[in-house]
């Protein structure tokens, strides 16, 4: 079984064209893979499939938007994958 | 079909919002200046325009089931298949369904025929976002209503 890290890598690779070796823990997916929020749509699309989830992309927004969060804290994979299994477990709990 | 005011969706004819499913009309007119470019002495229905009448219809599903809360926008066409030529006339029947409903945007799969045959079909996704002004949601109420939209979905 593959780790959710895997899954989502595989994902950005498959969907924004991007060379796999390249997309690492620690990549930002907006300032180091240069995915715009369209192509982010395709992501969390592929990304709610995968897990069986609803990526609260709206609401990751509004708090970056009104400084109470980083965009690090959502789209460093490292921690869009965390935020992902902790979405996976509140729906199995 | 008005073509000047880009309304491509004569007729809503069922919305089922339970199956996130719905059907429409649209007659094309037998003339239009778009026919005498496209093209000359062969008037035929532009394709963008077939792809705007499906994410048109898919729109009033998404209004629907938002209950006209929130305004979808087009934000990408994939797959987008013209099939055979469409021509001025024709009456086109549309349908859309819901794939996916994510966090500020929805993907959409829909389809026109003409004579029962299907003619187009794409995948299409929409940024789903507030009105930004109630000025724009009370406008396209209005269109809603004139199109035949059931009125327990028109917020």
């Amino acid at each position: 079984m593959s780790s959710t890290f895997d899954t989502v890598a595989n994902i950005i690779a498959e969907t924004c064209d991007i060379p796999r070796d390249t997309i690492k823990p620690e990549s930002h997916a907006i300032n180091d893979l240069g995915i715009d929020s369209l192509d982010f749509l395709d992501i969390a699309f592929a990304i709610d499939k995968a897990f069986g989830i609803k990526l609260p992309l709206e609401q990751w927004t509004q708090e970056v938007n009104d400084g109470k969060a980083t965009t690090e804290q959502y789209f460093v994979l490292d921690n869009l994958c965390a935020r992902i299994d902790g979405l996976v477990a509140a729906k199995g709990a | 079909m008005r073509l000047e005011y880009f309304q491509l969706i004569d007729r809503i004819i069922e919305l089922d919002l339970d199956a996130r499913t719905v059907k429409a009309l649209a007659q094309i007119p037998q003339t239009s200046t778009i026919f005498e470019g496209h093209f000359p002495g062969h008037p035929l229905m532009p394709g963008v325009l077939l792809i705007e009448s499906m994410a048109q219809t898919s729109g009033w599903l998404i209004m629907g089931l938002t209950k006209f809360e929130r305004m979808p926008f087009l934000a990408s066409v994939r797959e987008a298949k013209l099939r055979t030529f469409v021509s001025p006339g024709q009456t086109l029947a549309l349908t859309a369904r819901i794939i996916h409903e994510g966090s500020g945007f929805t993907i959409t799969k829909a389809a026109v025929a003409v004579n029962g045959k299907t003619v187009a079909d794409s995948e299409i996704t929409f940024r789903v976002m507030a009105f930004p002004d109630p000025k724009f949601r009370d406008g396209m109420k209005l269109v809603a209503a004139a199109i035949g939209f059931p009125p327990m979905a028109n917020g």
